[in-house]
């Protein structure tokens, strides 16, 4: 009854290579963050892919904590983004580029 | 794959209604993966970005964790993708953007080909051989008991530590928010306020004449405003996802 | 007694650390008054160490005394040791004896000199460093005592280094000493190579071990150290430039000490030298040719103190003829008469001078015996001694070196003979000139002269008389002129006083056993007496009355054969322009360009680094990117290939 849970891990894979090619290739501040996010359910599957497969709990337990950091990391990370929309009212990445060597 | 990893996994033939929801949630799931990384427009990308969130959940059904589809669905689904849209909204910046130009020489192509010899790579590595070590049934063996009383268990016991960081990191978080966003206090100190408050038309209204008052005068009202959404959104935010369940309705709705 | 000889050294070397304490407290005249009690204590530490030893019987006449350890290093084992025998107390009678006598007549010389402590500071050092050349029991010993002598030499010939003359001549001294050094270091290097000790007992003791060549070798290789500290062929020039210090410094350290450093040494290790025949001839040849070189340059030498320096030079070659013709006895002998009277010549000259208020050219000067009268009949008595006339001391010394010349290599006793007439013939001139003959310096001085007075006390206006040196100063010319004239008894052997008698022991087996018969002995006497009178009285007889004879000045003979000038094409002006080479191309292009170099490397690489750092959060990620892959990568062969 169970799908092979390399299936789902393969999933996870292409999920997560699809949210780095978001972070890499879009210029829009909040968008490459839904790509982080998308990146990081993918770590969730592969994380409760393998817990089932092990009969370990401790897989979804570390999802409940990723969620929560993830959860905390969009609240700071948006006040990041306002704090600096307000100064320069542009989101676009290109932009912030101060720290050129 | 599954022989080469240390544990005898139930060997039973998947059946077919396993294999069409997971044909269904798979699809779903890239496709509004591809979507969030190709919508022009933000609120499209949030949007896309739900309907993965939607598809992931299910698959979390599928195998067997229910509590936590239900969490990702209210928390992720319900509460970030929500404080994304409030901020999408909020700076206004639902245009749409330009994806064509590419301003960084070589990003497009490097960033494909690297990204798919990445892929390739963890997909090989994954015909590895045995890449589990350490002991199993860390946190709990999964008997078949209701799920949310295993992971219940297992977090208040097993992972209690680590369970209260996190408490501890969410009020730094949204302690940070606010510190982000707030105005710097020159602008925001009360006299000034009162100021404001009382100041006449006329005065609003007389340009730069070298008056320090009037300037000033005008953006704390905006910003105090603006300090207060983004203040209130982040409290909200910070509230919501601490409480799991319970404030999920209040927010949603 | 014996075992208080280390005080020889040590109170000089008190004096020393006194004066550079307290000596320019002291002042003029304490400080030398000072410096003197010391040398003259160490004087009669030395007397009384000499009785000691006269009571230690020969054959065995010796005493070794190591003081510390102080090289202990696995095979190289050197101590700090004194030897006592009658080589080394001869040496020491004379140099703290001459040395003291010196110092005195510098409270004079030196009076209202604005460094007159400096002086007697470096004159204390000096005579310490010089009896730690002498009494040390091993080459090392010696070499520091050479070095330190080369040193207060620079020191005190750059005495008034203001006088840009004076300066390079330090320079020029010390550097030509340096030359010979390694000479001498690289015979040290030898003997240790071949016989793991530099004690010179041990090493005599182990000839045979050394092997022939090598003896050859570390004999030739003394001789280069000897060239340079004793002005032999061809590092002499620095000799006569040394004259720029003052008179009291050529006095001790140009005539009677320093250069005789290198007659002590090669007489100590006569062993040596009586292995290798074939070094000794080469030493005598040097000898020699120097002693004739040097005797035809001061027939036209004009400054008084240069006549003086290039007689030196010539007496020096005598000493190491004998010294090749294997007699030593004689050599010493030569060499203790000889610094007496050209202690005495010296401090002659220097009465000359200080009278003449700082003039030194010979064709400034006349008729000075009826104004400066005991410096005059002092100076006679010096002349006359190293013009070899009987029966004063030099006529037995030289007498002494030529007749073991004759029997030895009747060639260069020619040598011998012709030199001996031509130092009787320029000595006669100096004094001629400069005692003799009219009162040329009271003629105008309005043609500048090149002697310019950094000493002078007086103002150069005017033509002041000419006056005797004071009793501190002539007191020394008494006490030396008298040792000159008696100094020959020490020839009369069988006698208490015989120099032959008391140095046996010391040479022995290796005396050179002269086989002339009486008769020769007599005729060979004669030869030299005739000689000398004749000489002199040439010598009188043309330059007492005239001042100027061009064709017995030539000038070749007046620029030293030009050896400076040769040796500056040869070697100065070539290093001058490696030098150039070095300071313009290597230094700024090869050097400073390396070290440069590698910082411009590292700022090319860090400017070429630095495009990484765009400042665009994607490229960063990109960087994340690749890196991931690289790791997976490396994951992805280890599951491969183990």
């Amino acid at each position: 009854m169970s799908i092979n849970p390399a299936w789902y891990l393969s999933l996870s894979v292409v999920l997560f290579a699809i949210g780095a090619l978001g972070v890499l290739v879009r210029r829009n501040v909040l968008i490459m963050f839904m790509c982080v996010e998308l990146m990081l359910n993918a770590a969730n599957l592969a994380f409760v892919s393998f817990a089932r497969q092990l009969h370990d709990i401790g897989g979804q337990v570390l999802v409940f904590f990723v969620l929560v950091v993830a959860a905390a990391e969009v609240v700071v990370g948006l006040g990041i983004v306002v704090a600096i929309f307000r100064r320069r009212a542009s989101t676009n990445a290109d932009d912030l580029h101060l720290m050129k060597g | 794959m599954t022989a080469l990893l240390g544990v005898v996994v139930t060997t039973a033939r998947p059946t077919l209604p396993d294999i069409g929801v997971f044909a269904v949630a798979a699809a779903i799931i890239l496709a509004g993966a591809i979507g969030v990384v190709v919508a022009r427009n933000p609120v499209h990308s949030a949007l896309m970005l739900v309907m993965t969130l939607f598809g992931v959940a299910v698959l979390f059904v599928l195998q067997q964790a229910n509590f936590l589809a239900a969490v990702q669905v209210i928390v992720y689904a319900g509460a970030i993708v929500v404080l994304f849209l409030f901020v999408i909204m909020f700076l206004g910046v639902d245009r749409e953007e330009d994806v064509g130009a590419e301003r960084l020489r070589g990003q497009r192509p490097l960033a494909v080909a690297l990204v798919l010899l990445g892929t390739t790579g963890l997909l090989l590595l994954g015909q590895a051989s045995r890449w589990t070590t350490g002991q199993p049934h860390v946190a709990g063996l999964d008997t078949g008991a209701p799920n949310v009383n295993l992971i219940g268990k297992s977090l208040y016991t097993t992972y209690l530590f680590p369970f209260e960081a996190t408490s501890a990191l969410l009020i730094i978080a949204v302690v940070g928010a606010v510190v982000l966003a707030r105005r710097p206090p020159a602008a925001t100190s009360s006299s000034q306020v009162a100021e404001a408050d009382a100041a006449t038309p006329e005065d609003l209204a007389a340009p730069a004449d070298g008056e320090g008052g009037a300037a000033p005068a005008e953006a704390p009202v905006g910003d105090r405003a603006e300090s207060s959404v983004t203040g209130s959104s982040a409290g909200a935010a910070a509230g919501t996802s601490g409480d799991g369940e319970a404030a999920a309705g209040e927010v949603g709705g | 007694m014996l075992h208080l000889t280390y005080l020889i050294i040590l109170l000089p070397l008190v004096g020393f650390g006194v004066l550079l304490a307290a000596g320019r407290r002291l002042g003029d005249p304490a400080a030398g008054v000072v410096a003197t009690c010391f040398v003259g204590a160490s004087f009669v530490v030395s007397v009384g160490v000499y009785l000691a030893l006269l009571g230690v019987h020969a054959p065995v006449r010796s005493y070794d005394q190591n003081l510390w350890t102080w090289i202990p290093v696995d095979r190289l084992q050197v101590h700090a040791g004194l030897y006592v025998d009658p080589l080394s107390m001869t040496m020491v009678l004379f140099i703290t004896g001459i040395s003291a006598l010196i110092h005195l007549y510098s409270i004079g010389y030196m009076k209202g000199d604005k460094d007159f402590p400096k002086f007697f500071l470096y004159m204390n050092l000096f005579v310490a460093s010089m009896l730690i050349l002498v009494l040390g029991n091993n080459l090392l010993v010696t070499f520091v005592g050479w070095e330190g002598v080369g040193t207060c030499s620079y020191w005190l010939v750059s005495f008034w280094f203001t006088r840009d003359s004076a300066a390079s001549a330090g320079k020029k001294a010390f550097v030509y000493n340096r030359i010979g050094d390694v000479g001498f270091l690289l015979a040290i290097l030898l003997v240790f190579d071949k016989v793991h000790s530099l004690n010179y007992q041990y090493v005599f003791a182990h000839i045979g071990e050394i092997g022939s060549a090598n003896v050859t070798a570390i004999c030739l290789l003394l001789l280069v150290g000897v060239m340079g500290k004793s002005a032999q062929i061809p590092l002499f020039p620095w000799l006569a430039d040394a004259m720029e210090g003052p008179t009291p410094v050529s006095a001790l350290i140009h005539a009677a000490t320093m250069v005789t450093a290198g007659v002590y040494l090669l007489c100590r290790v006569s062993p040596l030298l009586h292995a290798s025949p074939d070094a000794a001839l080469t030493i005598a040849i040097v000898g020699a040719a120097t002693a004739f070189m040097a005797a035809t340059i001061a027939c036209a030498q004009q400054d008084i103190k240069k006549v003086l320096a290039y007689s030196t030079v010539s007496q020096l070659g005598y000493m190491f003829l004998a010294i090749g013709c294997g007699a030593y006895t004689a050599a010493i002998f030569l060499m203790v008469a000889h610094a007496f009277f050209k202690g005495l010549l010296f401090l002659g000259a220097g009465s000359v001078i200080h009278g003449l208020h700082d003039e030194q050219d010979l064709k400034r000067m006349g008729n000075l015996r009826a104004y400066l009268p005991i410096t005059f009949i002092t100076f006679a008595i010096g002349w006359l001694c190293i013009a070899a006339v009987p029966p004063l001391s030099g006529f037995w010394a030289k007498g002494d070196v030529l007749d073991n010349t004759w029997a030895a290599h009747p060639a260069l006793w020619v040598v011998g003979i012709v030199t001996a007439a031509l130092t009787a013939y320029y000595m006669s001139r100096l004094t001629g000139l400069a005692f003799f003959g009219k009162d040329r310096w009271a003629e105008s001085t309005d043609d500048a002269h090149e002697l310019d007075a950094a000493h002078a006390h007086h103002a150069d206006g005017g033509v002041p008389q000419p006056r005797e040196s004071p009793w501190i100063m002539t007191v020394p010319l008494w006490i030396l002129a008298f040792f000159a004239a008696i100094a020959g008894v020490m020839a009369i052997s069988g006698s208490q006083f015989s120099l032959a008698n008391w140095v046996d022991p010391v040479f022995g087996a290796d005396l050179y056993q002269n086989n002339l018969s009486g008769t020769a002995l007599w005729v060979l006497a004669i030869v030299d007496a005739v000689v000398a009178i004749a000489f002199v009285g040439v010598g009188l007889w043309l330059w007492s009355q005239r001042s100027e004879r061009p064709a017995l000045e030539a000038s070749f003979l007046r620029g030293a054969w030009y050896v400076n000038e040769l040796y500056d094409t040869v070697f100065g002006r070539p290093s001058e322009r490696l030098a150039a080479f070095c300071a313009d191309v290597v230094d700024p292009r090869i050097i400073d360009g390396a070290v440069n170099g590698v910082a411009g490397a590292f700022r090319g690489t860090g400017t070429v680094l630095r495009r990484t750092q765009t400042g665009y959060v994607r490229n960063y990620v990109l960087g994340i990117t690749f890196g991931t892959v690289v790791v997976l990568g490396f994951m992805l062969t280890r599951m491969w290939w183990g």
